[in-house]
């Protein structure tokens, strides 16, 4: 990072502009820069060359819902948050993603208060992912929608926007909230936060098709792991997953996330959403902390969890609670189950999230001016390296070596 | 004159570059000792380049000491319009070759002075030491460069405005309205090509028989500009099959003798 020397990556096969070509990407000063300015224009050639050896450079993999991992979780252990992020986002790394949104399942408001402030924007490097903001999910969720979140933090928009000041104290760190728009007062809510700039996402909800699209209409624009802790679909009251296909708002605005691990979503049901609206998909993890570690007990929040069958569940119950499957992995799984294009998978895993989070100019493509993050994969999606503003920050062979 | 015919466009675009990259190698380029190439742009030169690049990435021919002159480009279109020169040159040339950026040439469309950057030009290929070899290609109407019908022999690097019909058949490139087809362009004369030490002209497709029978059975003709290398005492005509239509029996049978000396030309 703010390197300023020009480098340039040939022998390598990049996705421009929906379409995977042949084409080198140039970097300065941890942005992608165009090549064809600094020839006729500066007269320059580049300082360093690397031979991407015919591999595939596609933007970073943006994760905008990830509860932990790495044996950390954002939620429980909050009196080592700072220390937990940078595990996380390291972690990740290998994954392919160069930027999160580390997420806060429903917690009580001196978490949040704790919190909060330690997931703010920070700029990734080699010590890690960049963080986009925390993704809040919840407390304002249906008791019903609960899934493995804890119904005694559970709380309503009793005094309207107050009530969300009230829980999270500062805004600042919060790049999205989840919320239930069922809930009394959820439209001036949803109005003041979509006006604070902060990314409004319809989850833990039992909203039916007429509430979700009045909450689209007020500027929500996400839908949190779609088929999850929702109404199943019902054809008369198609619930949160009717906006998929919704003619009383722009569907094309509405992102929703997947968990493409191949548990949380059935792969029937990822390729239904898919061939609805391919263009709102969001590859998610929702990882939690078991996410690369062996089988046995966790926590997540104030509970314990188990992982067996690379699977995680509350422990002594068939209740899942979170995926633990790299995100790598769900794109690869993404692309097999769906049978999608090389283009659109690594889309879903990039463009699809900056776009949700309004931050497409910056993030989520290889174009010129944006921040050089990128990985490195082979044609079936393995990381080869990954690289934030321009640095490898992981790299497969080195830790081989 | 030499006119070599090949069976297809891939010959074509296989023959010239062989020949471009025999003609770099054999000049030994170094520092202080650059080969000075004239290029060309369109459809016509495509496969040469795309051998060029692939000749580069087998370690053929390297570009570091060769410097090159376009021939032309359009005024007052952006330099990184799809159809500019600068855009097509970068894209299907210079991004994939070790050449220095100082040592390319391309006339400046957007000079706020044209007259003064044509004659700017001029005096970089004099300072260059002139052009080895120039590559070109030929419209249907028998132009070279930018040298539409009519255009003086002895004309040298200029504005020139672009007949009615170059217009027309370039409205494709531009959404299909003419009015955002560029009306001028800057491009080199018939003579500063005919001041190469060799010129080596493209043409393929039975569209372009009628200007490759104008330009080597028939006179010297302002008409038909690429008449004008008969006159040249080093050109190099290469086409396909295709192009030969319009030709004589008697010319084709000649030139097609000769293919065995043609070989040895390009031989390593």
């Amino acid at each position: 990072m703010g390197d300023n020397r020009l480098i340039q990556f040939y022998n390598c096969r990049i996705l421009r502009d929906h379409q995977i070509i042949d084409e080198h990407i140039w970097i300065r000063d941890g942005k992608f820069v165009n090549p064809e300015k600094v020839f006729f224009d500066e007269r320059k050639v580049a300082d360093v060359q690397i031979d991407c050896k015919g591999k595939l450079i596609a933007p970073g993999f943006i994760d905008i819902q990830i509860n932990g991992g790495f044996g950390v979780d954002f939620s429980h252990d909050i009196d080592s948050v700072d220390k937990n992020v940078g595990i996380v986002a390291r972690g990740i790394l290998a994954h392919g993603v160069t930027s999160f949104c580390p997420t806060v399942v429903t917690s009580e408001p001196q978490v949040y208060r704790k919190v909060l402030f330690k997931l703010r924007k920070s700029q990734g490097g080699k010590h890690g992912a960049t963080v986009l903001g925390a993704h809040v999910e919840g407390p304002f969720i249906s008791p019903e929608k609960k899934g493995a979140h804890l119904l005694s933090s559970i709380v309503t928009f009793d005094k309207g926007f107050d009530s969300i000041l009230e829980i999270y104290g500062n805004l600042s760190s919060i790049a999205i909230i989840t919320l239930a728009p069922e809930l009394p007062h959820s439209m001036e809510v949803i109005d003041r936060l979509v006006s604070e700039g902060i990314t409004v996402s319809i989850g833990h909800s039992s909203a039916d098709i007429n509430i979700a699209e009045q909450a689209v209409s007020h500027g929500a624009s996400l839908i949190t792991h779609l088929f999850n802790a929702m109404l199943p679909f019902h054809h008369r009251d198609p619930g949160i997953i009717g906006l998929l296909s919704s003619d009383h708002i722009d569907s094309s605005k509405v992102y929703y996330g997947i968990i493409a691990d191949g548990v949380h979503t059935h792969p029937s049901a990822l390729r239904i959403a898919y061939s609805t609206h391919p263009k709102g998909l969001i590859i998610v993890t929702d990882a939690i902390s078991a996410l690369g570690l062996d089988e046995g007990t966790h926590f997540l929040g104030e509970k314990k969890i188990e992982v067996k069958n690379n699977c995680a569940y509350i422990a002594g119950t068939s209740t899942l609670c979170g995926s633990i499957t790299p995100f790598n992995a769900c794109v690869q799984f993404f692309m097999r189950s769906t049978r999608c294009s090389l283009v659109e998978a690594l889309e879903v895993s990039s463009l699809h999230p900056a776009k949700a989070l309004g931050i497409e100019h910056s993030k989520g493509t290889l174009n010129f001016g944006s921040d050089a993050d990128f990985v490195i994969l082979d044609d079936d999606l393995n990381v080869y390296s990954t690289w934030i503003a321009g640095d490898c920050v992981y790299s497969a062979s080195e830790r081989k070596s | 004159m030499r006119l070599i015919i090949l069976d297809e466009v891939s010959n074509v675009a296989e023959w010239s570059a062989r020949y471009v990259l025999k003609k770099i190698n054999d000049f030994k380029p170094g520092p202080g000792k650059y080969f000075v190439l004239g290029l060309p742009t369109g459809g016509t030169p495509l496969g040469m380049y795309k051998k060029l690049i692939e000749f580069h990435k087998q370690g053929k021919v390297s570009f570091k000491y060769v410097k090159t002159f376009n021939m032309d480009e359009y005024v007052a279109l952006p330099r990184d319009h799809p159809e500019s020169y600068h855009y097509y040159m970068w894209h299907n040339f210079f991004s994939h070759i070790d050449i220095s950026p100082e040592n390319v040439h391309i006339l400046d469309g957007n000079a706020p002075d044209l007259h003064a950057e044509c004659v700017r030009y001029e005096e970089d290929i004099k300072a260059a030491g002139g052009i080895h070899l120039f590559v070109g290609g030929i419209g249907p109407d028998g132009h070279i460069a930018f040298n539409e019908p009519g255009s003086s022999l002895a004309s040298r690097t200029r504005l020139k405005t672009l007949a009615q019909e170059t217009l027309e058949a370039n409205a494709r490139f531009f959404d299909n309205d003419i009015r955002k087809v560029p009306k001028e362009a800057l491009t080199v004369g018939v003579q500063t090509v005919m001041e190469a030490q060799e010129v080596m002209i493209l043409v393929t497709g039975s569209h372009k028989a009628l200007a490759l029978s104008k330009a080597i059975e028939e006179g010297v003709n302002h008409m038909w500009t690429v008449s004008a290398f008969q006159m040249h005492p080093c050109t190099i005509m290469i086409c396909d099959e295709d192009a030969t239509q319009e030709l004589r029996v008697k010319t084709v049978k000649y030139f097609k003798a000769l293919s065995s000396v043609h070989q040895k030309m390009i031989q390593d």
